[in-house]
């Protein structure tokens, strides 16, 4: 039996809880008065020992990457929220900008606060422009409450919030991208420095940040670390926004602790596969996390650890369900599909390994291709991995190599189809 | 043909500009101020907004080239974006296109002769647990069936 955990989409059932009058009825900035008592180093530890984790796809410590930010320079910090959210299958950051805007707008004054930063920026991809305006709308209405602005909450304390829109590109999610974005250049990702430190925009420290991370910090700062270490798992606390696409009989978002079997997960919420087929395969957290086989999903936990040692990773946890009658070969092919229009085509391994095994595989199809066509898309992942300035193409690498290998027989078969 | 700010958008440029360190991050913002005057980024559009950015017009428009959602010619008044990805292809994206194409006879990257709709397929809209999708302009119209889709068209013609 699953129990319900609703911290940060507490207010995602109640109709109108954008809008201020109804967020403050249900608690809305019900942490603001414990952020200002603390110090701004006292609201970063609090968010480290909560073992809080980048809810984007990576779940890198987000409180580490907080401490990267310095305080006290003569430079401007800024935060930007990263809600380009392009992976297919993952659709949560736009649960919580229309239904609970006020509470990400409650996260970015306790962020600003504990990096001493004055600005924000939330990035969204362009095509959420309905979204963007309901955002926007929240922010007016916390603007016209005196919550942003200057001196906020009569403290003396000044936080500015703009959206900044996108214009179609998957590759602005990846942070260093985002920021050229936010420059106003093309979304290259940068070269990464030898070191950690913090993001900069202009020259200036920067922290970025996934929207529901942020929007995980006023339970953190109301609740205090140990309220939110008792759900989850030990490395891997708290919840996630969890989603359900594909062939299950309830697709949408629900908000589960880390450490749940996956297979429950997918029973529970999504009331089991469609149509009482059977299961055949899922990939677990956006396209961009290896695939998994129906028994595997059996075994599968939905945390961090757990899914690194079954040879994928969590990803943004939005799973995408397949069933029986599913035709991996047309799955990969999409996918690949996605990739290379998507490369942002800076290193050649990535812009021209995307489009040759997404050729290769479309040959496939046709009947146009030999086994070992089949074999060298494994060798073209291989020299995809690992050789890029970001993490795209060593992504895509295990794609491909997890729906060859795993789905191996199904490749084969169209490849011996054609020889009769 | 030469292109001009409306007064409401140079309002706009006032404020944002206050909003960023430098001019150059106002690019994204000034292109879609520009496509949504105009429906599209005219190459003269392209040199306002340089001006504004103080950047050179090459660098506004290898920003405009990159990213997908601006286009560089006029298109169909309504722009049909049917989302190709996994998660809708599973759920029957496939017939929703079919739908689209029986009804108005275009193909994909064509525009109707009367220049009201043209068809595209489009990456993840971010729609994966209410798809199929299609977005028209800037409106998301979810959990489509091929009847559907063909209702919401005929209402805009």
């Amino acid at each position: 039996m699953i129990e319900d955990v609703k911290l940060v989409s507490q207010k995602f059932d109640i109709s109108n809880a954008h809008t201020l009058e109804v967020a403050l009825l249900h608690g809305a900035y019900g942490s603001i008065e414990k952020l200002f008592a603390l110090t701004p180093q006292e609201v970063s530890g609090i968010v480290d020992q909560s073992g809080l984790r980048g809810k984007g796809g990576g779940g890198a410590s987000a409180g580490e990457k907080w401490k990267l930010m310095p305080l006290g320079e003569d430079k401007p910090s800024f935060l930007v929220v990263n809600c380009d959210e392009s992976e297919p299958g993952t659709f949560k950051d736009r649960q919580i900008i229309i239904k609970d805007p006020h509470l990400l707008i409650e996260g970015i004054i306790a962020t600003c606060y504990a990096i001493q930063a004055h600005h924000a920026y939330i990035y969204i991809r362009g095509e959420y422009k309905p979204f963007a305006d309901i955002l926007q709308g929240a922010i007016d209405e916390a603007y016209q409450a005196g919550y942003l602005g200057k001196g906020i909450f009569s403290k003396d304390f000044d936080v500015d919030v703009t959206i900044h829109r996108g214009a179609g590109a998957y590759i602005c999610g990846e942070k260093s991208a985002l920021l050229e974005s936010l420059e106003g250049k093309r979304g290259h990702p940068r070269l990464k420095p030898h070191q950690k430190e913090c993001e900069w925009y202009f020259g200036n420290p920067t922290l970025v940040n996934n929207v529901e991370t942020i929007a995980s910090v006023p339970y953190i700062v109301q609740n205090g670390s140990d309220a939110y270490r008792q759900y989850g798992t030990p490395q891997s606390p708290g919840t996630l926004l969890f989603a359900l696409s594909g062939h299950v009989n309830r697709r949408g978002v629900y908000e589960a602790q880390f450490g749940i079997k996956m297979i429950d997960y997918i029973n529970h919420y999504g009331g089991g596969i469609r149509g009482g087929k059977k299961l055949k395969a899922v990939i677990p957290g956006g396209a961009s996390t290896t695939i998994l086989r129906a028994d595997e999903v059996m075994e599968a936990r939905l945390d961090y650890e757990s899914m690194r040692a079954m040879g994928s990773s969590l990803g943004t946890g939005g799973m995408i369900v397949m069933d029986e009658d599913t035709n991996m070969v047309e799955a990969l092919k999409n996918l690949l599909e996605f990739y290379r229009h998507e490369s942002c085509g800076q290193c050649t391994p990535c812009r021209d390994g995307s489009g040759w095994v997404d050729t290769i595989i479309g040959n496939l199809l046709k009947g146009k291709a030999s086994m070992s066509d089949l074999d060298k898309t494994l060798a073209i992942a291989n020299t995809m991995d690992g050789k890029t300035i970001c993490v795209f193409a060593p992504a895509l690498a295990d794609v491909i190599r997890g729906f060859v290998t795993k789905f191996r027989s199904e490749f084969e078969a169209y490849i011996r189809k054609s020889k009769r | 043909m030469s292109f001009v700010w409306s007064d409401e958008n140079l309002q706009m440029i006032e404020s944002l500009k206050k909003r960023y360190p430098k001019p150059q991050a106002l690019v994204l913002p000034l292109l879609w101020m520009a496509h949504y005057q105009e429906g599209y980024i005219s190459l003269d559009a392209i040199d306002a907004i340089a001006l504004v950015s103080m950047l050179p017009p090459m660098e506004v428009y290898r920003v405009a080239t990159f990213y997908t959602m601006f286009h560089l010619a006029p298109i169909g008044k309504y722009h049909l974006q049917v989302c190709k990805t996994l998660s809708c292809t599973l759920c029957g994206k496939e017939d929703i296109l079919k739908s689209i194409q029986e009804l108005l006879k275009i193909e994909v990257g064509q525009t109707t002769p009367d220049n009201l709709f043209t068809l595209s397929q489009v990456e993840c809209l971010g729609s994966c647990g209410t798809s199929p999708v299609v977005q028209i302009n800037d409106t998301y119209y979810e959990n489509l069936t091929p009847q559907s889709i063909a209702e919401i068209i005929k209402g805009l013609k």
